[in-house]
């Protein structure tokens, strides 16, 4: 048995919406993990499942400004993944906005694809930032953006960062974060993903994070918590970042962004086992009917 | 042989420091961070000048490195220094993923470097980053000689677009290069003319070559042929060839690890263009210690005696075609 893989060529604008509206989006999102990973026979698919609710909004609901025409566009709001194992998510969003040919995405983790396993910028992939891989220090690449953005061009730019819960318990985002709280930089939107998942089991046994909130506090942080799979709350997390920042109340913003890995598919759901693995055949199969796909057998 | 004069001793550190404020006039984009020891590696004299362009990031070169890197990439030029320990070793998968994977434009100052930081002993005398710094692709590493020199590899590296390492240090060295030699990235300044045998050096150890060169003509009538290797990525491929090809021996000399150095750097270039017996003067495979700066380059057998020795022992190599087993770090036998 083979199955015929083929990527929509929808792409999204990116506009104000009612929460209503990103389920479509999400959807198509979650198939694009699922088919890229598919074909790519290894790579990360939990925590790019759980984020795309997030990815959504973001990119498709007028938050950040960007022209996938025009990557390199001066006034454009730069994101970070600072969780760089969740490049297909970002690659599958890159293509809905436009920055890539959706047919692409079948070249993830593939020989002299621009599309590599972890993002790399050596490879030109337009709309993305900078490399990322190694936990931590997207937050912390973030940080010295933010401060270009504030203290050097004086714009009002913004840098979105995205990091894993995971990968909080290494040092250097804590450092980001003292730095952010020290010089003030409200034009600063992190993200976490926070899914309580981690390679080798749940966060709170491997090494706990927790209190999170009261820690972002503690280094002069605004903190909102959400659930990271309602849009509507997700929508309003941004919007108050936006709003802070315009009125300049001098505070790095972070999102806790409660979610699931691998939301979106049954078997996946909550599962740490779904951190680094991609799905064979027959799990596409069900993976893709969850999202509403019936896949073609071959 | 040219004769080279001492004008005065001064270190390294403020030549980095003073070439730093002068790129600050020349550029807008020049920012610096400070990793609280500014008043060590001298990004004091930048901050003086231009505190618009001066970030203090505290204790946390992890951070500096890689906040480094966003700066670049929003099209900055970031200089951050901080004691060579710290600017390559703590931060080091910063500058393997964010900086050099990105070819980010990063320019990393280490100072207080090598064992000539003296009483501070071996946990602040970094030896080994020449080594670890040139494996990293697209990283460009300078060691400058003494303080002139110090100052236009600082303005040279700010000028090219790259990541790029200075490595420099605390104690006052002899100054002996001209304000107004020619200085290029990648290019080695050949500083005595000589066939018997060449001695490759960088850093402080360039003024020792210098003397143990002078020493040899005195005593043995050997012309050594000294190069100031102040690049030691990319490293000057033409220069080293030649000098391999016309002396048949060669004798390098670092404050640095023998292992992987400029000894490492200029064994690799000979051994595919022409094999030649080296000698490699510099630190065997150990720690530093506490001390003066001028006992320490005794007892880790960092002065132009040993350069003298191994000039010897590398001519007597060429000359009887040699089968011996010799290990890196043994030390020449000749005395002098």
């Amino acid at each position: 048995m083979a199955i015929n893989i083929k990527f929509s060529e929808k792409t999204f604008q990116n506009k104000r919406r009612e929460p209503s509206e990103y389920a479509e989006i999400a959807l198509e999102l979650r198939r694009d993990v699922i088919k890229s990973l598919y074909l790519a026979k290894s790579g990360h698919s939990g925590g790019s499942l759980g984020t795309a609710d997030i990815f959504s909004v973001l990119y498709f609901g007028g938050i950040m400004r960007y022209r996938p025409e025009e990557p390199y566009w001066k006034e454009r709001d730069r994101f970070v993944l600072s969780a760089g194992h969740l490049a297909p998510i970002l690659y599958a969003t890159l293509a809905r906005a436009g920055y890539l040919e959706p047919s692409e995405l079948s070249t993830l983790r593939k020989y002299n694809s621009r599309l590599q396993g972890h993002p790399g910028i050596d490879h030109h992939l337009p709309g993305l930032e900078t490399s990322s891989g190694s936990l931590g220090q997207g937050i912390s690449i973030a940080v010295g953006m933010a401060m270009s953005d504030k203290y050097l061009d004086k714009t009002d730019r913004r840098v979105f960062c995205l990091t894993g819960d995971g990968e909080l318990q290494e040092g250097i985002c804590w450092e980001a974060a003292m730095c952010a709280g020290h010089y003030k930089l409200d034009n600063l939107c992190w993200i976490v993903d926070s899914n309580d998942c981690q390679i080798d089991g749940r966060v709170r046994d491997v090494m706990s994070i927790y209190p999170l909130a009261d820690k972002f506090r503690a280094f002069n942080f605004e903190v909102v918590e959400i659930d990271g799979h309602n849009y509507e709350e997700i929508q309003s997390a941004f919007d108050k970042f936006i709003d802070y920042h315009t009125h300049n109340n001098g505070k790095p913003f972070v999102i806790i962004a409660n979610t699931f890995m691998g939301k979106g598919v049954s078997f996946m759901h909550d599962s740490y086992k779904w951190h680094g693995n991609p799905p064979n055949e027959e799990q596409a199969i069900k993976a893709l009917e969850e999202l509403g796909e019936i896949v073609e057998l071959l | 042989m040219k004769k080279y004069e001492i004008k005065g001793n001064k270190p390294t550190r403020h030549g980095f420091g003073e070439g730093l404020a002068e790129l600050g006039e020349r550029y807008d984009n020049v920012v610096v961070l400070g990793t609280d020891v500014t008043g060590s590696v001298l990004t004091s004299f930048f901050k003086e000048k231009f505190p618009d362009r001066f970030f203090s990031i505290g204790i946390a070169e992890q951070n500096a490195t890689t906040i480094a890197a966003g700066l670049a990439l929003s099209g900055k030029i970031p200089f951050f220094a901080s004691y060579s320990a710290f600017t390559a070793f703590r931060n080091s998968d910063m500058l393997r993923i964010s900086v050099a994977y990105n070819n980010a434009n990063v320019k990393i100052g280490g100072g207080h470097s090598g064992i000539t930081v003296g009483p501070d002993g071996a946990t602040h005398q970094a030896l080994e980053e020449i080594s670890f710094m040139r494996t990293l692709p697209n990283m460009t590493v300078v060691v400058p000689a003494d303080y002139e020199e110090a100052k236009k590899a600082t303005i040279a590296i700010g000028e090219m677009v790259g990541p790029a390492f200075i490595r420099f240090g605390r104690s006052p060295v002899p100054m002996f290069t001209e304000k107004g030699s020619h200085f290029e990235l990648g290019k080695a300044n050949v500083l005595t003319e000589g066939n018997d045998v060449a001695i490759i050096a960088c850093g402080i150890m360039v003024w020792q070559s210098i003397l143990a060169a002078e020493e040899l003509y005195k005593h043995k009538g050997i012309k050594a042929r000294v190069i100031n290797c102040h690049t030691i990525k990319p490293i000057d491929v033409h220069t080293i060839v030649d000098a391999a090809n016309e002396c048949g021996a060669i004798v390098t000399a670092e404050e640095h690890q023998v292992y992987g150095g400029l000894g490492g750097a200029v064994a690799e270039v000979t051994a595919k263009n022409c094999p030649v017996p080296i000698e490699f003067v510099g630190v065997r495979d150990t720690f530093g210690g506490s001390g003066e700066p001028d006992e320490l380059m005794e007892k880790f057998g960092l002065t132009w005696r040993e350069i003298y020795a191994s000039a010897l022992l590398a001519i007597e190599r060429r000359d009887t075609n040699s089968k011996s087993y010799f290990n890196i770090k043994d030390v020449a036998h000749y005395n002098v």
